[in-house]
Formats: structure tokens, sequence, C-alpha cells
């Protein structure tokens, strides 16, 4: 068990969870909304590094990383940022597997484990190909969320329950990150996990306001918040109008 | 007594060629891909279907595509070359043979519709075709600059019934066109099919596209049998993804033949990339120090892709095949010496084939060496983009 596993799940008999995205090199000032989120309310924070072909994200996580791989932003320089900022919650790292397989698998699990990373979500890292990384990354205590879609049988639901680590990425809807008006199918996917598995299970792919979170909240342990908050950093949002966003969803699920 | 490997097998149960190929999908898209490939595997081994395939290819396809003897350009290089004539299928290039498979696996899913990408437009003409000959809906995806440097093939598509849609994300070329496919098979995949053009993608698609593809290395085969010419000393293919390339190929892997893929000087995956993963597979890529994909860029958009089949790179990595390159310019000369020499205008990603044996005739192929050339397609598409080459307009 990781320490992330542990963390969250004693955080699950206290609250629900509130994880809010960032784009890592988004802006000069990146790690300050970070920052300001945890102080509004985040239980942990994902931060996304930058991949030229972010299969799995709609246009609004694309635009926020195309702007941040303009910026410069790489794996090494996001860790960094990371590591020097001493954030007050955990850190996941989210990107594509490329960028690791690149950089090597070994050295970066190591770079994410000294730059005290607990856990990362690759979406295009199937349960069948993760053990390579895997192998190298929860020795060193970094933990590879799983994610279970809408359409993954029961079986396979079991097996990413039994593999994932810190938490269970329970997707919303059959779509890639974005906006949209409801939950979807998250009540009918996070009840297959809880079948096979006490991992906290959060619901993300869609959550884009304080209402959906809150209906989220009632039958899972928390949510991820991405394209909602890009969306208001690209429009040129500022740390204390994020942080207001981030209070609005704590207040929600609360 | 040592064995001689079998190349060009079944990859392993995760559709692995080696280190190369696998499955890189969001979870989302598993399913369909495990469905996908028991579906294949089910239909391949069916009589039914194989001969449904094959009819298809026969009765609208035109095939079997005849094998030429290019007599005067083999006297002009000293050497003899054989041409298997792709060009002369239906919808003018090789692709054919992939989404008349497809399609059909399609309607035996149960499915209603295909989705498709397409860089120049050849594969989403190809797909427009399939569609509309078995009755499935067609939605392509086009990079924005490729539909205006490409306005007729749009219009092609459309006059056969499919929906092109710009891609706007990214460097709005072929690259971007497989990503949007993908996020948009996320959200349809209950009732569509995602018709991949090349031998790329996640597992089964290269394994799928390579064994509807093998056609032409079949044919091929049993076409230089029938003439007397037997194994040819060289079986030379351009490569962009490698579909054709993997298709004839298919034909002489466990031949004494060489094996030779030319890819595009811009697009060069095997001679210029790195392992790394994209578009749902492990493969060459181009990619810069923090693995980020490099556009590729070629004078012939069906090369203009930063990968490469992951089974050429497993192939490449045995020694089995080996992948060269030729330069825009030498490309345009070529294509105008099989014209005049030959009377067949090849597509701009054939005469890169021709480009390569143009350089080598008598050195790395001997005089006298006999060699099967896949022409994969026809260059009526190219002419206008030649026209302005050759008049210096752009």
């Amino acid at each position: 068990m990781t320490s992330l596993d542990r963390r969250l799940r004693e955080l699950r008999g206290s609250r629900r969870a509130l994880v809010p995205y960032f784009v890592g090199g988004l802006t000069k000032d990146w790690s300050q909304y970070v920052h300001g989120a945890i102080l509004a309310g985040a239980d942990a924070v994902e931060v996304g590094v930058p991949f030229s072909d972010p299969m799995m994200d709609g246009p609004v996580i694309q635009e926020g990383a195309l702007r941040a791989l303009r910026a410069g932003a790489t794996l090494e320089s996001i860790c960094h940022e990371v590591a020097s900022s001493a954030f007050d919650a955990p850190i996941v790292i989210m990107t594509y597997y490329n960028v690791l397989h690149h950089f090597g698998l070994a050295r970066a699990a190591e770079l994410l484990a000294t730059s005290g990373i607990s856990g990362v979500i690759v979406p295009d890292l199937a349960l069948e190909e993760s053990d390579a990384w895997r192998d190298v990354a929860t020795p060193l205590d970094v933990a590879t969320v799983l994610m279970v879609a809408p359409s993954t049988p029961l079986a396979r639901v079991r097996r990413i329950g039994a593999a994932s680590q810190g938490f269970v990425y329970a997707a919303a809807r059959m779509a890639v990150t974005g906006r949209a008006s409801d939950v979807g199918d998250a009540e009918r996917v996070v009840s297959a996990i809880r079948s096979t598995t006490d991992l906290a299970t959060y619901v993300g792919i869609g959550i884009t306001t304080p209402e959906q979170a809150r209906d989220a909240a009632q039958f899972s342990d928390g949510v991820i918040v991405g394209s909602a908050i890009v969306q208001q950093i690209l429009n040129g949002a500022d740390t204390t109008a994020i942080e207001a966003q981030i209070a609005s969803f704590r207040r929600a699920l609360d | 007594m040592t064995q001689r490997p079998i190349y060009m097998g079944p990859p392993d149960d995760g559709g692995h060629f080696g280190s190369f190929g696998g499955r890189f999908v969001p979870e989302a898209l598993m399913p369909a891909c495990l469905e996908l490939d028991d579906a294949f595997r089910d239909a391949w081994r069916d009589p039914a279907f194989v001969s449904e395939y094959r009819e298809t290819l026969h009765e609208f396809g035109g095939r079997p595509t005849p094998i030429t003897y290019l007599g005067r350009l083999s006297q002009h290089l000293g050497i003899e070359i054989y041409a298997k004539r792709e060009d002369l299928a239906h919808t003018g290039s090789h692709k054919i043979n992939n989404v008349v498979g497809q399609a059909l696996l399609t309607k035996r899913m149960g499915k209603r519709r295909v989705i498709a990408e397409t860089g120049a437009g050849q594969h989403g003409v190809a797909t427009a075709t399939a569609a509309a000959r078995l009755g499935l809906d067609c939605t392509v995806y086009m990079g924005e600059v490729d539909t205006v440097r490409q306005a007729l093939n749009v219009f092609r598509m459309e006059l056969l019934g499919a929906t092109v849609v710009p891609v706007t994300s990214g460097s709005r070329t072929l690259k971007d066109a497989v990503n949007e496919a993908l996020r948009e098979w996320v959200t349809c995949v209950d009732d569509t099919h995602y018709c991949i053009g090349s031998v790329m993608g996640p597992h089964p698609f290269p394994w799928m596209v390579r064994e509807f593809q093998s056609i032409i290395g079949t044919e091929a085969a049993q076409q230089l049998r029938e003439r007397g010419v037997g194994t040819p000393d060289f079986v030379v293919a351009c490569v962009g993804g490698g579909s054709n390339a993997a298709g004839v190929f298919a034909g002489f892997a466990n031949s004494d033949a060489a094996l030779v893929g030319v890819e595009a000087a811009g697009g060069s995956a095997v001679g210029l990339g790195s392992p790394g993963v994209l578009h749902g597979m492990r493969s060459l890529l181009l990619q810069d120090d923090s693995g980020q994909i490099e556009e590729a860029s070629s004078i012939s958009a069906g090369l203009d892709y930063p990968g490469i089949g992951p089974e050429h790179a497993h192939l490449a990595e045995l020694g089995r095949a080996r992948y060269v390159r030729a330069g825009d310019d030498v490309v345009i000369a070529a294509l105008q010496l099989l014209s005049e020499l030959e009377g067949i205008i090849p597509a701009l990603e054939s005469a890169h084939a021709v480009a390569w044996l143009c350089a080598v005739a008598g050195t790395e192929v001997p005089l006298g060496s006999t060699v099967l050339l896949n022409l994969s397609g026809r260059g009526d598409k190219d002419v206008a983009q030649v026209r302005s080459i050759l008049r210096g307009e752009s």
C-alpha cells in the first residue's frame, strides 16, 4: 500500500475529496494557483505535464498543454517546481506515457519520488502495459492511479480495482476531458468499482459545476475538476479568482 | 540443424512484435480493442468471411492487380524491375484492400458507422468508398491544413456520402487527425468502428491491417512464380505508416528476397526516430529531447507521419528489412522518369521507391538484380502539386 492510499483512506472518514487539476508550466506562477487551491480546500492536486498529442484531452486542456509546451515546460521543470514549492497536499502527476518512457521509466520514477510527488495518472497506459512502470514506481512509493470507464466490463473493473493505487479514477462518461452538463454514468461506474475494491473512488471527466460535484459526492469519495478550472486560467483568471472557484466546489462538497 | 526464424507471423497475445506494438489506449477504448481482436481472429478463420473479402476485392476492387515488367526503366538502370500495380486498384491505391476488410468486419460486428483519419485524402476516399458500397455511415477526420491542400479529395469524400470534419487542433495535419479520430471514437465506440488507414495504432490494428494488405504480397509471389521469375532479389516499397510495404513484404518475408522500405527523408522514423509511444503503439517516432512528437515533413502527404508501424520497427531491429530514405528532390525526378519511360504516373509516395532504385542501381542493387517494386498508388492526385513544383511555383 502506498502512502497515497493511506492518506486518501484516512480522508474518507472526514470529508469528500476535492482534487483540482492544473497544467504545469501554463503560466510562470502556476505553482501559486496550486498553493491557492490547497488553501481553498483542495485535498490533493493533479498537475498535468504537457504532451504534444494528448489523446484523452478535449480542447481546453489541449490548449493549456500547447501553451505550456510553448513556454518550455518539461517533466523536469515541473517536478523541480513541485519539489521547491513544498505543497501542503499530495501532488499527483497527470501525463502521457511517452513523456515517462522517453525520460526512462526508472529515471522518471526516481525524479517523481525525489520531488515529493505521490502518484501518477497516465491515461494511455492501459492495465496490460503497466507492469514495467509499476515495477519501478511502486518501490519508490509513487502510486499509479488507474481509470475505469463506463465501457469497462465488471471482470476488468475487478482487475483494475486490484491493481490501482492511491485511488481509482471513475470516468463519468465516454468522452475525453471537457465540460459537461451532468455527471453522466458516474454512479454506475462508482458502484462497479466499489463492488471490487475499498480504495477511494473519485469521479472525473466532465465535472464542471459545484452542483455536479455535489451530485457526484452523493455516491463517491470525491471529484476531480480539470477543464472548468483550466478554462478560467486560460481566460486570465488570477489566483484570487481560482481560489474563489475552488472554495465554491469545497462548499458544495461539505 | 539450425532453424530459420519465421518472420511476419502473428504478434503475441498483447499485440507485440518483439518490444514494439502493444495497446496504449485510454481504458474507455480497451474493451473495443479487445472486442475487435476477438472479432478479427474469428472472421479471419471463417472461410465465408475470407471469401466475401476476396470476392469484394475482385468484383469491386479490381483485384488481382497485374505485375508489369518495366522494360525501358530496367534497361535504363541495368536491373530487372517488375512492378506490382496497386495503382490500378479501385480508388487508385492499395488502400482499398484494408478498407474493404475493415468495412466487412464492421458489419459483422453489428456496427453501423465507420470513422477514419486521412492525410492527403487517399485513405479517407477509400473508406468513404467502402462505406458507400456496404451501406455504412462514414465520418472522416482531416487536418484543416490538409483540407485546403487537398480540397478535391474532400469533395470526392462528400460525393461518396461521407462527412469530412476539419481538425483544428495541434499541427492540423495527419497526426492530429488520428488524435481527433481517437477522441471521437471514445464517444461512439458502441456503434462505430475506427477504420485506421495503416499498420499502426493499438493492437489488433497493425496486425489486422497487415493481414488485409498481405494480399499484395501473396498475389505478387504467385504471379512472379507463374512468369518464371521466381523469388526476386529485392522487394522495394515506400513506407509512411507502412501498410503497402507490410502487405508486399508479407509475401516474401520467409524467402531469400531482401526487403527494403523507403521512407521520406523528412519523415524517417526508422532513420531518425527513437522508441516511443504514440497513437496506441510503441514504435519508432520522431520526437524531441523531452519526448514531444515532432512534425514530419515530406513532399508526399501520405508519408507525412512522425511514426512507423510497429512491425516495421521490429523488422528493422531484427535486420530482416532495411529502411532507407529518399529526399523530395530525387522523388520528383523519379516520378518524371517513370512517367516518360513507362507510361505510368506514380503517386509521389510510390515515387520514393523508384527514386531509391535510381540512386542505388549498380551499387547496393547490383546490375542484373531482379526487383519487385510495389507501385502503391497512382499519381493523378498529385499532378497539380507536381505541376506547380516543376513550374517553380512552390
